[in-house]
């Protein structure tokens, strides 16, 4: 066993797990406590890397375009919930599901008509662009110690203002029974999309923080946002703390699979079965540990307290 | 009066296309989706073909019209059925992906319409699956990798590690840099493709650095290729496991590349049957009037995409225009009557190219531009592996 490997797949692996729970954790708030499907979450991830990207380029230093940024997200967040998703609220899901998915066929067209169909390279500045020595011999790209960083820094926020606040509160209250919030005198709508701009502010995020590793391009939410569905699925909907457990536990799991699964698979098959396979079920794992959950605590792992 | 003369002439505007015989060409590609990057630079590179002919075959014009395949089989398979039963064109080309071509030629073939492959060459069509009406303008996938591997002995490479997406494409890749790679693989990774593909290869690349391989071979074509050379430089592996490549670091990625600093990039290795630096007159005229046109050097898919339209035009040419002697326009796409812009070539049994293989690496130009060079020629007058297998009815 090569333990400095496992110890760098295990850091890629949480920042895969910190990544996803800035998607899931907007996610989780959206349809936790406005109980609306936003299938079009992945598109606002994309718009928060296209937007980043584009800033970078045009101020030449990618964390001023990220602080700029931000806000924008938030106001194309407001955008949505203000012209689409309020109408939606009192629909069933499938209208909603339909809805989003509309929305997420024009989004990837508009970002297409702006941006062109190419995508955007991000540069870094140097101090993010090269490598830092953890211990010896074990080096880890700076960016990705950032991105943990980013990641961990905002969980503590977000666990702050949903616990400690009063908007936290009534986003708790929200969550657990909508109904009586509403009657208490709490401006419900408000409410609602303050909850909603701060969810794309969080996939924004998480675009802008993988844009200078992949870059941003037409359709990069659509296969994050099915992962995001799986974290919170397993997490409990509604619940932060199943949304950050949830996310670490299928970027690891994730991870872990696509590095060691073909080592394991070689103890006990030939090894060109297990270089075909191994890839296959690695892809399959997240959807397997899914499909347990589901059938053992259905409520998620961390379900918030009953209705 | 006047208002009868406007009539007159809008009248006989509007009958004129009844009159004029044409050729019509259906043109595959990827126009939606990341990979539209590449559809476009082949669009590009049509459009400007049709220019350099003045929009004439012989004395037909010839109309293109376009096929978006949106990077899935099964729609690249539809948009071909139209383009054969609905359009009913006279040839159909383009196919960026050896997946959607393998779906749809059987669409082309049945139909007794000529296939010209301007990008994809899977081992199935050069072998079993050949047929008299299938053209490639490209290579056969194995045979770019396994340039690759001979330029790994060369430099006396002893092991290697290797990545590409799993499909298709990817598999005979990866065959074909196995098939003449002398050394040891000591791992090898295939990921998930398609329009929801991996692009995060932290895991991937944290496990060739730890298999202490001597050098990396990786394909990975379209947007991805931005995606892996950014990891590879980050990740700070450019002196540790030297960068060898098969369709990845190309004219499209390499402008992205540079507007973001990669430099990691520069000096990397692949290996291909063209380069905007081949010196021959039909090659010269391609490149300085794409630059010039769009502003960017050419890709191989634009190069290819480019020969294709002038094959086509050689075989209407040969006929006279008379487009229902099939015999004939077989006969003179098979004696390759036209100015490549890779130099002449020949057809082998399989309609595959028969071709050379250059080594390449990465450059910056006199305009300090990132663009590519010719190092050596890997290959003289390469034969696929797989033409043995193709038995021509």
């Amino acid at each position: 066993m090569d333990y400095d490997l496992l110890f760098i797949q295990t850091l890629n692996g949480i920042q895969l797990g910190l990544l996803l729970f800035l998607v899931a954790s907007g996610l989780t708030l959206v349809f936790g406590i406005l109980d609306f499907v936003n299938l079009a979450h992945g598109s606002l991830y994309m718009f928060g890397a296209f937007i980043c990207a584009w800033l970078t380029l045009q101020l030449g230093n990618f964390i001023y375009a990220v602080l700029l940024a931000l806000p924008l997200t938030g106001l194309l967040g407001l955008a949505v919930e203000r012209l689409m998703a309020r109408y939606l609220y009192t629909r069933d899901h499938l209208d909603q599901v339909l809805a989003t998915f509309g929305l997420i066929l024009v989004l990837d067209t508009l970002a297409h008509l702006i941006w062109g169909p190419a995508g955007i390279a991000v540069p870094l500045p140097g101090w993010l662009r090269g490598q830092v020595e953890v211990f010896n011999g074990v080096v880890v790209p700076s960016f990705r110690l950032l991105i943990i960083a980013t990641g961990l820094v905002t969980a503590a926020f977000l666990f702050w203002l949903v616990n400690y606040t009063r908007l936290g509160m009534l986003i708790r209250a929200g969550a657990s029974n909508r109904t009586m919030v509403s009657a208490l005198g709490i401006d419900i709508q408000t409410l609602f999309a303050l909850v909603f701009a701060l969810g794309a502010m969080l996939a924004g995020l998480a675009g802008m923080l993988i844009a200078p590793i992949t870059e941003a391009s037409i359709g990069m939410g659509n296969n994050i946002i099915i992962t995001a569905f799986v974290v919170i699925i397993i997490g409990g909907i509604g619940s932060m703390k199943g949304a950050f457990i949830g996310a670490l536990l299928i970027g690891l799991i994730d991870t872990l699979g696509r590095s060691f699964l073909d080592d394991l698979f070689k103890l006990f098959m030939p090894s060109d079965a297990a270089e075909t396979s191994a890839p296959a079920v690695s892809a399959m794992l997240i959807y397997i540990i899914m499909a347990m959950v589901l059938a053992i605590r259905p409520q998620g792992l961390f379900p918030p307290k009953v209705r | 009066m006047k208002k009868i003369l406007t009539a007159a002439l809008a009248a006989s505007m509007l009958t004129t296309p009844a009159w004029a015989k044409e050729v019509k060409i259906g043109f595959v590609t990827t126009l939606t989706t990341g990979a539209a990057v590449i559809g476009n630079d082949m669009k590009n590179a049509v459009e400007l073909a049709l220019e350099h002919m003045g929009g004439k075959m012989g004395d037909l014009d010839a109309v293109v019209i376009y096929g978006d395949d949106g990077f899935k089989p099964e729609t690249g398979k539809q948009v071909t059925d139209k383009l054969v039963k609905q359009d009913n064109v006279d040839f159909v080309t383009g196919y960026i992906w050896s997946h959607v071509l393998l779906a749809s030629r059987k669409s082309v073939l049945d139909a007794g319409k000529f296939l010209i492959s301007a990008n994809a060459g899977p081992s199935q069509v050069a072998g079993k699956l050949c047929n008299k009406n299938f053209f490639s303008t490209s290579w056969q996938n194995d045979s770019t990798t396994m340039a690759v591997g001979e330029v790994l002995n060369q430099k006396g490479v002893k092991s290697l590690y290797i990545m590409a997406p799993n499909y298709a494409a990817g598999k005979d890749m990866v065959a074909g840099v196995e098939r003449t790679f002398k050394g040891k693989v000591l791992g090898k990774d295939l990921t998930k493709w398609g329009a929801d593909a991996q692009l995060d290869f932290s895991a991937e690349l944290a496990k060739a650095k730890a298999s202490g391989a001597e050098a990396l071979f990786v394909f990975y074509p379209g947007a991805a290729a931005g995606a892996f050379v950014k990891q590879y430089h980050q990740a700070g592996l450019k002196d540790i496991l030297p960068l060898y490549s098969a369709f990845t670091v190309d004219a499209l990625s390499l402008p992205k590349l540079q507007a973001a600093n990669f430099e990691s990039v520069l000096g990397s290795v692949f290996t291909q049957e063209w380069d905007p630096t081949l010196d021959n007159a039909a090659n010269k005229k391609f490149v300085s009037s794409f630059k010039a046109k769009y502003g960017t050097y050419p890709s191989f898919y634009a190069a290819q995409s480019y020969d294709a339209m002038f094959l086509i035009k050689s075989a209407v040419e040969a006929v006279n225009g008379d487009l229902t002697n099939m015999d004939g326009m077989r006969d003179a796409m098979m004696a390759v009557k036209y100015d490549s812009v890779r130099g002449p070539y020949t057809y082998g049994v399989n309609h595959m190219p028969v071709e050379n293989f250059y080594e390449r690496e990465v450059v910056a130009d006199a305009d300090g531009v990132w663009t590519t060079r010719v190092v050596s020629t890997v290959y003289k007058d390469h034969v696929d592996p797989f033409a043995a297998e193709c038995h021509m009815e």
